[in-house]
Formats: structure tokens, sequence, C-alpha cells
């Protein structure tokens, strides 16, 4: 009888045991588990980028140069002791980012750039571009690409003119193809690319 | 059975015999040189017996091996195309035509039959792979060469600091002569120490020695005989008869850390015995020949005058058409009546204004600081890296672009006005016209 009291509770331990461990290991190997899809991840960067630009642009920016008007923001502000632009601050977050190899990247572009680098160049780019303006950033644009010869899920998000640094500086900029955008307009499109396949 | 063991033997022989040799090329620097498969480019060719320096141990090029003594540089200039903008996969179609994320791809080394000017061994329109629509979207450039984006003096690859629209346009009614002309100068000298005394020296210490010394700045500052000559400044460690670079180090890292990455110390940093004017491929005195370039030789021991350093030295071993017409130029008359209290300081240009220049940078404690940039090269290639540290602060725009494009004018030292012209300020005005018009 002892003997069979002594099985079932080694029996009890052991399975307790092993139950314990099982768990540690999943929580040790859940966050190696593909739970986020790329669109979740796109939406996610996105979320985090589009509220940092929008602190920038309406905290620092609008608030000291335009509002309080202590200091200038300007697109060459080395030179001018000024503060970048934020489609410059958005531009060197990318860049260093790219230089970090972290297996996404994104960019900022339009189908009014003032650089002609940054107008849509992939057949995605072009057709996410129109999608966001046609529906005036209410919804994002999903697609896959292959570039490379590597496959990307790529999204697009509506760039939004939100205060009037924004609408005056690309009005009124010398290589502007646009010169009357307003507050609230689509003005460009930020893309985030995320490889389907080990780069 | 004999004659298998003869040939086994010889075999074996052989194969050690060539696995020795090449072990022992392979560790001796200066014997790597046999291995060296064309010449080197102007800007390596100092440490060309080194191949580790950038190569792995199987030859190929190391990852890292430009970044690790240009990267910083690159920063500096505000690189216009630095290797991020292109690893977007957006430009992978790009990359295909022309791997703009590999240094390599435009800087091949040892292949002197296709480099051209900055060590470039693409062909001169390259520009044309990423550009073509440049025209369209700019019609002052419609019609225009790409042999000449980088040609002409109005662009340039890296360093574009000075040659960008905005910069040019507010510059371009500017007059040929400043009305202020003068450099930025260096923080005050310090105020002497009391005592201003040597310490320990060896008792037959030359009184020239110590002459030099109480004269110098180094007198000024109260640094002692033992600062130098004894490790860490420390009185009880042993006497060092002649000091190296890394004693000058302790106080001036940023002059030698600049001196090593240009090309007077780059062998230094490559682990190589110092350069000496017979290395260089530019003319060089021959009673300079073999003198090797350290900190003591352009400062010399004791006097450290910064002066002599600043012209006089470079004359000492520089025998190209440039340095020869300095004495007779514009410029060094203003330097030799700032150093005979004649003129102000800062308004003398010696060889060091504008090819060791004085640069105001933020310290480790985010203080403005005006030191001497000792990497000759950091403002020489392309020349254009000279207008915002230098040339703007006694000239005008205008002129400082066709100044610098006009080769016959460098050679004589800048004694005269341009004669060759460079057509931004012209394009940027069309292209007013142009908007003007449109409207």
């Amino acid at each position: 009888m002892k003997n069979i009291r002594t099985i079932i509770a080694s029996a009890l331990l052991t399975a307790g045991v092993t139950v314990a461990l099982a768990s540690t290991a999943r929580a040790a190997d859940i966050k190696d588990q593909p739970l986020i899809t790329p669109k979740l991840m796109t939406d996610a960067l996105h979320a985090v980028m589009d509220s940092d630009r929008a602190v920038y642009t309406k905290n620092v920016v609008n608030r000291l140069a335009n509002q309080e008007k202590v200091i200038t923001a300007t697109e060459h502000w080395q030179d001018d002791k000024s503060l970048p632009l934020p489609a410059q601050m958005f531009r060197m977050g990318a860049e260093m980012v790219a230089a970090k190899n972290k297996g996404f990247t994104y960019s900022l572009l339009s189908k009014w750039p003032i650089n002609p680098q940054n107008a849509p160049k992939t057949e995605v780019e072009v057709a996410g571009l129109d999608f966001v303006a046609a529906n005036e950033g209410t919804e994002p644009f999903y697609s896959e690409e292959t570039l490379g010869g590597k496959k990307y899920f790529t999204a697009i998000y509506a760039d939004v003119g939100v205060v009037t640094a924004c609408v005056k500086c690309h009005n009124e900029h010398a290589d502007t193809p646009k010169t009357d955008f307003k507050i609230g307009d689509v003005m460009g499109g930020v893309v985030i690319r995320v490889p389907l396949e080990s780069l | 059975m004999k004659r298998k063991l003869v040939i086994w033997l010889t075999w074996s022989g052989v194969l050690w015999g060539a696995a020795g040799l090449c072990a022992v090329f392979f560790f001796q620097p200066k014997l790597q040189s046999a291995f060296i498969p064309g010449s080197t480019t102007r800007g390596h060719h100092q440490i060309e017996n080194d191949c580790q320096v950038c190569h792995t141990p199987w030859m190929s090029v190391k990852t890292d091996a430009c970044n690790q003594c240009h990267e910083e540089d690159l920063k500096k200039h505000r690189d216009t195309h630095p290797m991020s903008k292109f690893t977007d996969p957006r430009n992978a179609d790009r990359l295909q035509t022309i791997a703009a994320d590999e240094c390599v791809t435009c800087h091949q080394e040892h292949r002197p039959e296709i480099t051209h000017a900055m060590g470039v061994t693409q062909p001169d329109d390259f520009c044309i792979h990423c550009h073509q629509d440049v025209g369209t979207d700019r019609p002052t450039h419609a019609g225009l060469p790409f042999t000449g984006c980088n040609a002409s003096g109005c662009h340039n690859y890296h360093d574009n600091t000075a040659l960008y629209e905005a910069f040019i346009d507010k510059r371009k009614n500017d007059p040929a002569n400043n009305r202020r002309q003068q450099v930025v100068t260096r923080a005050p000298r310090p105020e002497p120490k009391t005592p201003t005394v040597p310490g320990v020296f060896p008792e037959d210490t030359d009184p020239q020695v110590l002459h030099d010394w109480q004269a110098s700045a180094h007198a000024r500052a109260g640094v002692s005989c033992a600062e130098c000559h004894q490790e860490g400044g420390d009185v009880a460690k042993p006497w060092i008869q002649r000091p190296g670079m890394d004693s000058c180090a302790r106080c001036h890292e940023g002059p030698v850390k600049g001196f090593k990455t240009g090309l007077h110390g780059m062998r230094v940093a490559a682990g190589l015995s110092p350069m000496t004017p017979a290395q260089a491929r530019i003319p060089m005195l021959a009673s300079a020949a073999h003198s090797e370039l350290t900190c003591n030789s352009c400062h010399a021991p004791h006097a450290y005058d910064t002066r002599k350093a600043a012209a006089e030295s470079c004359q000492s071993c520089h025998d190209d058409t440039h340095t020869r017409a300095y004495a007779a130029s514009p410029h060094a008359k203003l330097w030799a009546a700032e150093i005979s209290g004649v003129g102000k300081p800062g308004t003398g240009v010696s060889c060091a204004t504008c090819h060791l220049p004085r640069t105001s940078r933020f310290d480790e404690n985010d203080e403005k600081i005006v030191s001497v940039e000792h990497n000759q090269n950091a403002n020489l290639r392309p020349n254009d890296k000279m207008i915002r540290t230098v040339c703007l602060d006694c000239h005008g725009m205008p002129m400082v672009l066709d100044a610098l494009a006009d080769r016959a004018l460098i050679d004589r030292n800048f004694d005269g006005p341009p004669s060759v012209h460079v057509e931004s300020i012209d394009l940027i005005l069309k292209r007013k016209a142009l908007k003007a018009q449109s409207k």
C-alpha cells in the first residue's frame, strides 16, 4: 500500500515537474514563434513612426517655429542653426534604421516629391500612393512585391499635412511640382517593407 | 622502394619549401609587395606593403576595410551618397546596374589603367545610372554631358557641403575679397604657470634645448621635461631619450589622430615605419628624401614653434610647382606680415591655413573649441572641400569656385585672377529666369 502511494506521489511529482518544465520551455520559445503577421508588424511600426512624427511636427517644430517663433525650421538646418524639418527628421531616422540592418526598411515617398528620387518607383509604390491619396488616408494599402529577386510585404500609409508648416513649405519650395496643398491633404505616403524570406 | 622514397622526399621537400616561402612572404610586410597585382592609388601606395590593412589572410577585401579609415571623414562631410541610401530594396534594380552599396564598386584598387581622379574606377559618366532624368526635372541641365557632373566643379559624389544650390545662391553676388579677411584664431595662449621650471633633466643636455623649451608654449603651459621624457610625466620612471608620438598623443590626441589618418601618418597608423619624402609620388626635395615623418618633423622638438610648422616645415620637403610658387604669392606676403607682427592674427595665409586648417568643433562637453586639422587630406581632395573650411573666410563664392577649378592658377599659388569659369551660378540664375518666365 505504502509502495502504491509512493509510486502515485512520484508520478504526480514527475508530471508536475514535466508540465512546469514544458511551460517554461514554451515561455522561452514563444518570443520566436511566428505570431505576428507582416501586416501587424507594419501597422505597429507605422503607429510608432506616425506618433513620433506628429509629436515632433506639432510639439517641437510648429510650437517653437510657427507659434512661439523662437527658432526656425529649415531645410539646411545645420548651416542655418535651425530645426530639421519634420520630413528630414523622418528620413534621417529611416537612414539610421537602414544602417542597422534590422530586416525592415521604410521611406517617405510622394507623387509630388521635392526630390525626384522620392517619387514612387515600383508598381506597388505607384498603386499604393494612388490608393491612399484617393481614399484620403482612411485606409492603408497592403501588397507583396519582388525586388532584387526577394519577396517583400509592402504596406503604404497616407502621410497627411497636419500643420501649416508642412503645407506652406511644400507649396513654396523651388523644387515642388505641386503648389496648392491644404491642411489635411494626403501629401505622400510612408512605405514600410518587411522581407517575406530570409535575406 | 628506394626510388619511391626519393620521389616522396622530393615532393615533401618541394611542398614544405613552398609553404615556408609563402609563410615568409605572408608574415614579412616588406616582402608582401611581391604579390601586389597592380600599382596602388596615390591614396594607398604608402601602405601597399602591408596587405592586411585592407585584405583578409585570403586576400579578399575586408568588409570594413574602407570604413576603418574613411567612415568618420565621410560623416563629417555629410556624405550625400551614404550606403544606407542604397540598401532600401526599392533600389535593388539600380544596384544591379551599379552596386553603389559597396565602396569597391567605384574605388577598385590596383587598377591604374582605369583609375581616374579621386581613385574612381567607374567611367566618368557614372551619375547617369540614377540621374538620367535630370534634364527633365531641371531644364537647365538638359543636354549637359554626364561626364561633366563631377569634372565641372559643380558636384561631388560624397562631399557637397559647399556645392548645393541654396548655399551657392546665397553667395552668388559676393565680391572676390571679403571686407574682413581673417581665419578663425585659436584659443588664447595659456597664461604661464608659476614657477615654470623644466624639472629634472640629464646633466649633458644641450643648453640650446633648454633655451628652445623656455621660449615654447610648453614652458608657458608649465609642461616640464618629465611630461614627455618620462612615462606619464612620472619623475620616478626611467628617462626616455627620444619620446615617440604616443607621448605627444597624451595631450594632443586629436592632432595625432588626424596626422595618422592623412597621407603623412597613415604608415604609422598601419604599424609600418614612418613615411619618408623618398616614398612620395609627388615632387620632394632630395635633401629631405630620408627624413621620417613624425610630429617632430614639422614641430621642431623643444621649440614646438607652430609658425615654423605652418609653412617653413612644409617647404623643407615639398618641391612641387604649387609649393615653389608660394614664396612669391599674395598669400605668402600676408603670412610674412602676420608673423612679423604687422598683420593681425589670422590674416596671414600659410600652407597650414589651407591644408591643415583651424576648424571649430564641439568637444565631449559640448563646448565649441578651435583645433588644427592634422589630416592634410581632410579638405584637399576634391579641393571643393576647402571652400567652407577655408576659402570663404576671405573670398567670395564666385571667385572661389573659379579659382579652385583653375589648375594653372593653383600651380601659380593663386597669384592672379582665375581664367577658368564654373557655371554653377549661371545655371542657378538661368533656372530662376526660367521659373519667372513660366509664372
